[in-house]
């Protein structure tokens, strides 16, 4: 076996090996192990992808010394590495956006155990990306739960508890659906691994035995993981979760954990139920609805805010409302359309986060839309960064939402049936995007006769400025070039099956 | 080369305009709209106190529990559709269940070639008498491994959430020396007794975790409430001598390190089909079965200080 | 309805448990009633998942005299898996509670709701 297979299994090991490193490490120490680890595993993962691409076939790791149906596995194929590699990346580029807020929102003897829990979050995205196995998989989405809880009420405020609370209340409630739909798939199956299941799922579907108990499990662990991921009807713990937390815990919940567990259900559609098998099912009806749904009222919820991090903390619900419904079309075409939607809503929502922090700054630390008028001319890139955000989730052109708007178009104009009302929401949510999105842009840009406020230049903010230029190349690349990234989204969706 | 146009000349252009209005000193319409000079702002203190005093009446009035009748009707509508829910709930569960595979049976899928052979070669092949034990520290001892770490980071978020800092904890500490049993003979006695006895116990049940029902996690759970009930009987002063937090950090790294690494090589020698120097021993004896007696070790003390650890952050925020 | 649901009993039972502390869980609003609920819950997986491993007339995996058949023993990965998620839960019931007593310290109350009131009137 070529070495380079091993990249996966070291990639999760040493995260998870150096959040326990980190508990005894000083606060500065620990934040550059945090920050090396994520680079050496974002390079890893490069690497990998890079061998993938040139053999084109996907690998199995044993987890320990027996093959397939005994012992445990992960799997690399290229949509996993292209996972990881981005993951890292935001998860980089977060960290560092938000640094320089740490000290004055987290006490000082606690920074050590903030970087515990990011190395471990990631680990355990990293375990949902790569893993074989139903059972792994669960643990897994308990580590990732509990970290990204501990993330959001590490600033202990009033808000970030009462969030904390709410959304470890609905994540136990998808956990608990998620285990019980897992144990039904076991008893039906008899087995943990991913392709085992599929193999008896075939069986199954074959002979007519189990079909309903099969279908109850199915859609168990659907619901469970739309809950976790915050599809619209249960959202209700996100605007203050992302809203208050401190600005890299948000910028990392909301790009990356709810796009943990949608990769999850992803790898389990494909993986564990069948693409053609779960098409079959009334399940993508309703996930269709809900995420029409999401889409629209998410928006509106936007609309009436005024407070510009919850107001992006919507915008978040209605663009996993558009992830669910390209689910919900049945199609390749929708599934790719999502896929990448993951990623540059990932890299969008994030970069909005990062650039609302550097608004609010240099206004007093208000985050009242009234309050930023002319925050852009005060900070001017943050101010530029934030309108390019805007302008890539309204769908401008160059952009990386333009793109994955126009990839769920051509999905919908392929699907009988679906095709006009989603095109007819997607028009609407683009309107109503433009709606809050330009507000706030063209209130920032109106300048204020005279502020009591200081401005921030580039030399004031070195490391923040350089994130938010990173963070704007990633958006601008992935709207101009975007035909390789869908390429390697499709091959690695054929890898899958 | 000096430049084309002059300053004035340059100052007309599209070009400077732009770049003023973009860097906000100016704006467009400044001098193009009429404005009427204001009034300067007077607060008003009375008016403020008024308005305050309104807020407040409306805030009681809106969120006002004990005598608002739609409030009164909305929790018997709330619980009416609480207890539809869970029996529409139910309902869809037993009819699953009644579909599901007879229980008891050999029949049944879950009874396949998987557990046959944890079963048949389990022993053979990890050196574990227990196949329970085998199973989740050699077949699938990834999910363990996180189930490890699900702990740790468990721990971590309870001392993000309860951990005091220096001055809160001296208060603590008196507080917690008021309420705390002060020499209670009953409880001293009986502790003194049972508590070498409960942690003797946990550990046998640690090292028999190979040979017999027992593990890691039991022992743990038991030797960490013979601490806690040492701790209870005696007061931190006592634990304090053996037991810190500098302990609890240390312990806990050393045995998540091992356990880390130990499971690592096993698993890049299990995936690159390397030879494994850890050797199985003879099935039976104490020493046996490969890593499975000193991964339970490592897990055992995590647990125990996990319990202990919970325990008195919840009681005073900290050790 | 299906054929077995009164030869799946311990199922059923585990099932409607499951139901009533997912119920629980989701609708009560003291912070400690979810706590049980949510406890409730995982029991009544773990219960489901102890039933599948059980065969009638064998024995707990442990292996007595040497004797390595499949006709002897129950099956031993349910066991393994509950093991795993007792853990699982009793790591979340402990964050849970600690959340609990940081919301207790600071409102004093455990209603939620009332909660959530108080965080409106401070309004921030």
């Amino acid at each position: 076996m070529n070495f380079i297979c091993n990249f996966p299994f070291f990639s999760i090991l040493l995260s998870l090996f150096s959040g326990t490193i980190c508990s005894v490490l000083p606060a500065k120490a620990a934040k550059i192990v945090n920050r090396v680890v994520i680079i050496v595993i974002g390079l890893m993962s490069a690497v990998l992808l890079l061998y993938l691409l040139s053999t084109g076939e996907s690998f199995i790791y044993w987890m320990g010394h027996f093959p397939a149906p005994w012992g445990n596995e992960i799997r690399a194929g290229v949509l996993e590495a292209g996972m990881a590699l981005f993951f890292c990346i935001i998860m980089y580029l977060s960290m560092a956006g938000g640094a320089h807020k740490l000290p004055g929102e987290v006490v000082e003897s606690k920074h050590n155990l903030y970087y515990i829990l990011v190395n471990l979050l990631l680990s355990s995205l990293l375990a949902l990306v790569y893993t074989n196995d139903m059972f792994t998989a669960y643990v897994f989405v308990e580590i990732n739960t509990i970290s990204a809880c501990g993330l959001i009420m590490i600033r202990q405020v009033g808000r970030t508890i009462e969030a904390a609370v709410r959304y470890m209340i609905m994540s136990l409630l998808g956990s608990g659906l998620l285990l019980f739909g897992l144990c039904i798939m076991y008893d039906l199956t008899g087995h943990l691994l991913m392709s085992n299941i599929k193999e008896s799922v075939g069986l199954i579907m074959a002979n007519g035995e189990y079909q309903i108990p099969l279908i109850v499990s199915v859609a168990l662990m659907c619901i469970g993981l739309c809950i976790k991921s915050a599809l619209f009807p249960f959202h209700a713990w996100l605007p203050d979760a992302y809203g208050y937390s401190t600005v890299s815990s948000a910028a990392i919940l909301s790009s990356l954990v709810s796009k943990g567990y949608i990769f999850l259900l992803i790898k389990i559609i494909y993986r564990v139920i069948g693409f053609d098998i779960f098409n079959s099912t009334r399940i993508i009806d309703v996930l269709f609805v809900f995420g029409l749904m999401g889409m629209i009222f998410g928006s509106l919820s936007a609309i009436k805010e005024n407070d510009i991090r919850r107001m992006i903390a919507f915008s978040s619900v209605a663009q996993i409302g558009y992830i669910y419904m390209g689910f919900g079309m049945g199609t390749q075409a929708g599934m790719v359309a999502s896929i990448f939607h993951i990623l540059s809503h990932a890299a969008t929502k994030s970069l909005l986060f990062i650039a609302a922090i550097g608004l609010t700054d240099v206004s007093g630390g208000s985050r009242k839309l009234n309050d930023l008028t002319g925050a852009a001319y005060r900070n001017k890139w943050a101010g530029a960064a934030f309108t390019v955000g805007s302008l890539s989730m309204v769908g401008i052109p160059l952009f990386s939402g333009f793109i994955s708007k126009l990839l769920f178009a051509q999905a919908a104009v392929q699907v009988e049936g679906k095709m006009l009302a989603s095109l007819i929401v997607l028009g609407i949510s683009t309107v109503l995007n433009a709606v809050y999105f330009m507000k706030t842009v063209i209130r920032i840009y109106t300048s204020a006769a005279d502020t009591p406020y200081m401005s921030i230049t580039f030399r004031d903010r070195k490391p923040y400025t350089v994130t938010l230029v990173c963070f704007i190349l990633l958006n601008i690349i992935l709207g101009v070039s975007s035909q390789p990234v869908v390429d390697m989204i499709g091959q690695g969706l054929a890898m899958f099956a | 080369m000096s430049r084309k146009k002059t300053a004035e000349e340059y100052q007309k252009t599209f070009a400077f305009r732009f770049f003023r209005w973009l860097s906000g000193e100016k704006d467009p319409y400044s001098g193009e709209v009429e404005m009427q000079p204001q009034k300067e702002y007077q607060p008003d203190p009375e008016a403020a106190l008024r308005r305050e005093k309104e807020h407040d009446a409306i805030m009681d009035k809106v969120y006002d529990t004990e005598h608002n009748k739609w409030m009164h009707l909305f929790h018997r509508l709330y619980q009416a559709t609480s207890i539809l829910f869970c029996l529409f709930l139910i309902a869809l569960l037993l009819v699953t269940v009644s579909y599901l595979p007879a229980i008891g049976t050999v029949t049944r899928p879950v009874n396949n070639e998987v557990s046959g052979r944890y079963i048949e070669k389990g022993l053979e092949e990890t050196g574990a008498i227990n196949i329970v034990a085998g199973m989740i520290l050699d077949y699938r001892a990834f999910d363990t491994l996180g189930e490890s770490h699900v702990l740790f980071v468990a721990t971590i978020t309870v001392l993000i959430l309860l951990r005091l800092n220096k001055t809160e904890k001296d208060e603590a500490e008196v507080n917690d020396r008021r309420f705390e049993p002060k020499n209670d003979a009953i409880l001293q006695l009986v502790a003194t007794f049972l508590v070498p006895i409960i942690i003797i116990f946990g550990i046998y049940i640690i090292l028999n975790g190979h040979l017999g029902p027992g593990g890691g996690f039991s022992g743990g759970a038991v030797i960490g409430a013979g601490l806690v009930l040492y701790l209870n009987a005696f007061g931190f002063k006592k634990t304090e001598r053996f037991f810190t937090e500098k302990t609890y950090k240390w312990v806990c790294f050393f045995s998540l390190s091992f356990y880390c690494l130990a499971k690592s090589y096993s698993f890049y020698t299990g995936a690159n089909q390397l030879h494994s120097v850890i050797p199985k021993g003879t099935p039976g004896a104490i020493l046996s079965s490969g890593l499975i007696l000193p991964l339970n070790i490592a897990v055992g003390l995590v647990v125990a200080c996990t319990i202990y650890a919970f325990y008195a952050m919840f009681r005073k925020g900290g050790f | 309805m299906g054929p077995n649901l009164f030869t799946n009993y311990g199922e059923a039972v585990s099932a409607i448990l499951f139901c009533i502390g997912f119920t629980n869980l989701l609708l009560q609003t003291n912070l400690i009633k979810k706590i049980i609920g949510l406890n409730i819950m995982d029991s009544a997986i773990y219960l489901f998942l102890a039933e599948k491993g059980y065969i009638a007339g064998r024995i707990a995996p442990i292996v007595v005299n040497g004797v390595t058949s499949t006709e002897r023993y129950i099956n031993p990965i349910p066991s393994g898996l509950v093991l795993t998620g007792i853990v699982v839960s009793v790591s979340v019931t402990a964050l849970m509670l600690s959340l609990t007593i940081r919301l207790y310290t600071r409102y004093h109350t455990l209603d939620l709701d009332e909660i959530s009131t108080q965080l409106k009137k401070e309004g921030k």
